[in-house]
């Protein structure tokens, strides 16, 4: 069996995406119980100084003439055309892959070619007693946790979510660095083809990066109640965010959508406006530290996340709320 | 005429409260709550709806629906039929409990197969029983297909072969031409599946699944191919110590909270 814990790493507009950090706790859990080695492989198109601090044994930059991180058609080849060129060099026993919508796709399709075990999106691994990773993840929609290990002497891929770890930071360590040219690997024919992407401005601010939150969900019972919400988002400097049911309703633009399929956000506040809380909405706000929900149900599920809850009809809540909030100084 | 293949799942029902959300922990399975009956997973309903657009745009085609599983709900699994869709192909076999995802993609890959194959297969970004969003993305490489994944929009040009597409990404969307025969990915953003009508809900009535096992298909024996074994299943704690703000009326409980949040710094 071979001793390489390989991390498959990203990065993306030449900058090391943070979910590499994230991989070297990650993997730290399985490499240092087991004496692997640890390996990073990424795309050597960056400045290799923001290596401090990445603590691996070895770091393998794929150089490549082509933008590695293309993920064009959400196919991302030549990133796995290039992991596979790296498992192919190092046989390693466990690869571990961020569960970005890069990460996801390239962990599916190693898996798929090395006829290899894959658990993706987990949170949490470990080293079973036989030697092989244990993982926790979440599942129906983050309505229950499951624990899987893997069986056999396969090799093991592993998807972690992003956000699960801290990110690795040991001063002053600088790994080893190997370069490698690849440019001979090709992607494979018949690729779909980028026309062109579109950036979409975003209403507000970034929901990602806000302080505060204010999210409405289908109990506003319309469109309409999102201008109240984009009233008090304004008091607040928050940015707005909705249900994954209001969005589908047309209430609100997609890309308001916080939950298990939408954006992740951890906000010192979140306030919740008729949302109920299902698993799969609480997915995408576990990070938020402080919950504030109104909902006309005291059982909703939102309010065994909540630190404050107001029971009522949102319709006489929110318009004393908001007035309220304005007459603070 | 395109023959379209929709991968669809059958999954508990998601608009249940997580209260009522139970798992037998010694046996490692989700327990459904009584009377409530499962549901096509949402995602693939959307991807349902992508098939139907194709049509209503003046493609001319075949739309099939294919699912794996076992303890089928019918009435449940022909909702694709209510709405358009022209036929049901069920795997109905006792062992794909025991499918993993590359296992499942295999079976899927051969009952499409068997079917004549597929210009296009089209799949719900994820599955919202276990979430993995594996067996699309095996399924391009078992079939050595193109994958657009998170697709929110599927047209064809008149007189085209090839996919006009926009997918979600960050910040925006791409714009992607693809060629056929494709593997895609559905996303919500998309829309959501169209109501049944009546005429819509008798033909489904009428219409009658086809029906086969894993043996059938003659792929061997897929089943036991687990590389995983699941070891625990629970539904986690919440530590729940929410402070209800009440004042003397709704209003009043509004304006009290205002004052709360900003006491405790929240605001």
């Amino acid at each position: 069996m071979s001793d390489h814990v390989l991390i498959v790493g990203e990065v993306v507009e030449g900058r090391l995406h943070p979910t590499v950090r994230q991989l070297v706790n990650a993997a730290g859990r399985v490499a240092d119980a087991s004496e692997m080695t640890l390996c990073l492989a990424v795309d050597g198109s960056f400045d290799d100084s923001c290596l401090e601090g990445v603590s691996v044994g070895e770091v393998i930059l794929l150089e490549h003439s082509d933008a590695i991180s293309d993920g064009v058609g959400g196919v991302y080849s030549l990133l796995t055309a290039l992991a596979c060129d790296a498992m192919e060099r190092l046989s390693p026993s466990v690869v571990l892959v961020a569960k970005t919508d890069a990460g996801a796709v390239v962990s599916a399709r190693i898996a798929a070619r090395f006829g290899a075990g894959l658990a993706s999106d987990c949170i949490d691994l470990a080293l079973n007693a036989e030697g092989r990773v244990a993982v926790t993840r979440p599942v129906h929609g983050g309505n229950a946790l499951a624990v899987y290990e893997f069986t056999g002497n396969g090799l093991q891929v592993v998807s972690v979510r992003q956000g699960a770890f801290e990110e690795a930071n040991n001063v002053g360590e600088m790994p080893e660095v190997e370069r490698v040219d690849v440019s001979g690997i090709g992607v494979e024919a018949g690729v779909p083809v980028l026309v062109e992407t579109v950036v979409e401005e975003s209403e507000g601010i970034p929901l990602e990066q806000a302080d505060v939150v204010v999210s409405g969900g289908r109990g506003l019972g319309g469109p309409e109640p999102f201008e109240n919400l984009r009233e008090l988002c304004g008091l607040l400097n928050a940015a707005l965010g909705a249900s994954r049911a209001a969005c589908d309703a047309g209430w609100i633009d997609h890309s308001h959508q916080v939950g298990l399929t939408g954006k992740s956000i951890s906000p010192t506040t979140y306030i919740t406006v008729g949302i109920s809380g299902a698993s799969q909405h609480m997915a995408g706000c576990s990070s938020a530290r402080n919950i504030v929900a109104i909902d006309k149900d005291r059982e909703a599920n939102i309010f065994s996340h909540a630190r404050y809850g107001v029971v009522g009809d949102w319709a006489k809540v929110l318009p004393a709320f908001t007035a309220a909030v304005a007459e603070l100084d | 005429m395109l023959k379209i293949a929709v991968c669809a799942k059958q999954v508990p029902d998601t608009d249940i409260p997580p209260s009522q959300f139970k798992v037998d922990e010694d046996g490692l399975q989700v327990v459904p709550p009584v009377g409530v009956p499962p549901i096509v997973n949402g995602f693939d309903m959307n991807a349902v709806e992508a098939a139907l657009r194709l049509r209503d745009a003046g493609v001319e085609c075949e739309i099939v629906i294919f699912s794996v599983g076992t303890a089928f709900a019918l009435d449940v699994m022909k909702k694709p039929l209510a709405i358009g869709a022209d036929r049901l192909v069920l795997v109905d076999d006792e062992t794909s409990e025991s499918l993993d995802a590359l296992g499942t993609a295999r079976v899927l890959a051969a009952a499409i197969e068997q079917d004549g194959g597929a210009d296009l297969v089209l799949a719900g970004r994820q599955a919202s029983d276990w979430d993995q969003a594996h067996v699309p993305i095996m399924l391009s490489e078992l079939m050595s297909a193109p994958l657009v994944t998170l697709v929110r929009n599927l047209t064809i040009s008149a007189g085209s072969d090839s996919f006009e597409v926009e997918r979600v990404a960050e910040g925006g969307f791409q714009r992607i031409e693809c060629p056929m025969p494709a593997v895609m990915t559905v996303t919500n953003e998309l829309g959501e599946a169209r109501y049944a009508n009546l005429r819509g809900i008798m033909a489904a009535t009428r219409k009658r699944p086809e029906t086969m096992t894993i043996a059938d298909l003659g792929i061997g024996d897929v089943a036991n191919d687990g590389k995983l074994a699941m070891t625990r299943l629970f539904v986690p704690m919440s530590d729940s110590n929410v402070e209800f703000v009440e004042g003397e009326d709704e209003a009043d409980s509004g304006r009290l909270l205002a004052l709360k949040l900003r006491e405790a710094k929240l605001i």
